[in-house]
């Protein structure tokens, strides 16, 4: 099996769905001669032509827009918004029709297309380069939100997300693109969205993650007796692995490096004490980033969550 | 050095039937006679619709509308140009193009009493559910040509808005990535001068609209909207371009809105009645009237005979509407997603 890192296996996962399926085609700014400013969709302009790698103008709201209209079509459009702070600009084609143009047909017409952006900090790259808005997506009954936590998981997810008859917002953090490098089959594999993984099995707490967090988790347990929960999907999320998890441990500890007002942790939390309380030792707590904007690089070490803070919180809860 | 002039252009405006009914031959597009009162019974049918719709609103059988009154050429001009295969994106504005399409008029009807079910629009149409967020289905209708284009098929999309939506940002960015690639769209603007209670001049300070599609590198051509042979006309030709890999064209119909914005609105607080008065004149079945009479084709006889059967058949749509059975609670799950989540399914167990 091949050791790829986040990118080559993303790349690999477009390219293998292309090759099988014509519907699926790509839209974006720089997608296609530059294979991306991440070099993601390296290559597949040269594979698949340009007709099917497209570079669009600077125009998300259009790049979304058409996506919803190609989709409707018939084809399986996969529209990169280049950073996730650019996705604001594409909110309304996203939340007011994509998300819904299936229920608002009853079905006639839908959507099935795969939003990719990279997202979340730590690349040392200018303002709206690092956000971490996952929970406004989340918030959003229509739309499904995944996030991998390795290139293991993209490829599979991935793979599922452009088979998903529905809109799938794809979010890839960028400070793992080339960070970490795992065995991943060449062949066809898929993760099921909506379905979470035990990243680590454990005993006296569980940790929920996803995402470039789930890297700094699994590096911060030091000897803790942690079960690492990697949720891959967020929208919908797998309930059942959570409190599961919740009702072995009694304890559980969120980390996001999203804000922490209303960030999804929020609504993890909640479902936890909605459906698990009884079986707490401790509080639920959450690590998170402090809801502020996101700052730039000489302080975006200080804004996400650190080994330390992760692992003062596993402490904190053990003391009950 | 040099400060030289690099551009310029012109706009054009189409007229083919004056408001005396009177006819540029020239102009005048092919239609056979029995095309013409086809439209003139679309039209009618329209107005007829619209009427009873406000009605039904102010007796408490019906939400809120918006009216389409005086924009019944606008919307019949140019559909009688589509081809079956086509993808329409309307705004919420155009029930003339759904009923000259043959969209079943319950189900029209149904909509308007606040019942999604209405917008499992018919297999046999490619026409998109009514888009509310003003221009946002431009993009779209461009997606659809991009679509189209990828698979070679001879189709057009075809998108509506008003005026109020060239203010939009995706107005320029569904008209820019049109242009850019030069795709089978065509735009048509239906300019009634109000959006809401902002006048066209409160809306842009550009002389026309059809002007803005230059900037985008395509055509831009002011028709009378009210003139229901212009509109054919210039949609006809635009599809032609369009099929025949011409790229996008845009088309400004120049027409009124005679009614309320919508039910809830009262334009008496923002527009003068000299004003709505001096476009009765203008209306668009006046004109074909007219113009039918001037060749010996309409009498009031004859047209209260169709009036007559368009009553009829809204009549007997408004009563299978009423009919159809309320939506039951879990009915706002079905269609939310392909498959529910547990927890969605669990919330729909409790409705």
């Amino acid at each position: 099996m091949a050791q790829l890192n986040m990118v080559q296996a993303i790349n690999q996962a477009l390219g293998d769905e292309m090759a099988r399926d014509d519907r699926v085609m790509l839209l974006g700014e720089d997608v296609g001669r530059d294979g991306g400013v991440f070099r993601v969709t390296e290559g597949l302009q040269d594979r698949f032509g340009a007709e099917r790698v497209l570079d669009t103008p600077l125009s998300e709201s259009a790049i979304m827009g058409a996506a919803i209209g190609m989709a409707a079509y018939g084809l399986r459009p996969v529209p990169e918004i280049q950073f996730m702070g650019f996705t604001y600009s594409a909110f309304e084609q996203l939340f007011a029709h994509a998300a819904r143009i299936r229920s608002r047909s009853r079905g006639r017409y839908t959507c099935p297309m795969v939003v990719r952006t990279p997202y979340g900090g730590g690349i040392k790259a200018p303002e709206l380069h690092e956000e971490s808005t996952e929970a406004i997506f989340c918030h959003i009954p229509g739309l499904r939100v995944v996030v991998p936590s390795g290139p293991y998981t993209a490829k599979g997810l991935l793979l599922a997300a452009l088979r998903d008859p529905d809109p799938v917002l794809f979010l890839e953090p960028t400070r793992l693109y080339r960070m970490l490098r795992e065995e991943v089959p060449e062949g066809d594999y898929t993760i099921e969205i909506g379905r979470a993984r035990v990243a680590r099995a454990g005993g006296a707490v569980t940790v929920i993650a996803w995402g470039s967090m789930l890297e700094r988790v699994l590096k911060s347990l030091g000897d803790i007796d942690a079960e690492v929960i990697d949720l891959l999907t967020l929208n919908p999320f797998d309930v059942e692995a959570v409190l599961s998890s919740v009702k072995k441990t009694g304890r559980a500890v969120i980390v996001h490096e999203a804000v922490k007002t209303c960030g999804f942790g929020a609504e993890i939390a909640a479902t936890i004490a909605e459906e698990a309380i009884l079986y707490l030792r401790a509080p639920i707590l959450r690590v998170t980033a402090p809801d502020v904007p996101v700052p730039l690089a000489k302080l975006i070490d200080q804004y996400l969550p650190s080994s330390e803070q992760i692992h003062a919180a596993l402490e904190e809860v053990l003391k009950y | 050095m040099s400060d030289e002039l690099l551009a310029s252009f012109e706009v054009r405006r189409l007229s083919v039937l004056n408001e005396l009914g009177e006819l540029d031959q020239a102009l005048m597009p092919q239609l056979s006679d029995a095309d013409i009162w086809r439209m003139y019974e679309a039209m009618v049918l329209a107005r007829t619709f619209d009427e009873r719709a406000v009605a039904l609103q102010r007796e408490g059988r019906m939400g809120t509308y918006p009216p389409i009154t005086g924009q019944e050429a606008a919307q019949v001009g140019s559909a009688f140009a589509f081809s079956a295969d086509d993808w329409i994106f309307p705004s919420f504005r155009e029930m003339g193009v759904h009923l000259f399409l043959g969209y079943p008029i319950p189900q029209l009807l149904q909509y308007w009493t606040g019942d999604e079910r209405a917008q499992k629009v018919p297999e046999r149409l490619n026409i998109f559910p009514f888009c509310v967020a003003v221009g946002s289905q431009i993009p779209q209708a461009v997606g659809a040509a991009l679509a189209a284009r990828y698979r070679r098929d001879p189709v057009a999309a075809i998108c509506y808005f008003g005026d109020g939506a060239t203010s939009k940002g995706d107005f320029h960015e569904g008209f820019n990535m049109a242009g850019v690639f030069k795709l089978p769209v065509v735009f048509i603007c239906q300019n009634n001068q109000w959006a809401i209670s902002v006048p066209l001049r409160g809306q842009t300070a550009s002389a026309t609209l059809a002007q803005k599609a230059i900037a985008y590198g395509f055509e831009g051509v002011q028709v009378d909207g009210n003139d229901v042979f212009a509109v054919y006309r210039a949609t006809q030709l635009a599809l032609d371009k369009a099929r025949s890999g011409g790229g996008p064209t845009f088309i400004e119909c120049l027409t009124y809105r005679m009614a309320d914005h919508t039910t809830a609105d009262d334009a008496g607080r923002y527009r003068s009645a000299e004003e709505v008065v001096s476009w009765r004149g203008k209306d668009p079945i006046l004109r074909l009237e007219r113009f039918l009479a001037n060749r010996g084709q309409w009498s009031a006889e004859k047209g209260g005979e169709v009036k007559a059967r368009m009553t009829a058949i809204i009549d007997a749509a408004v009563q299978e509407m009423e009919a159809f059975p309320a939506p039951a609670p879990a009915e706002m799950f079905e269609d939310a997603l392909a498959t529910l989540s547990p927890r969605q399914a669990e919330q729909r167990k409790v409705r």
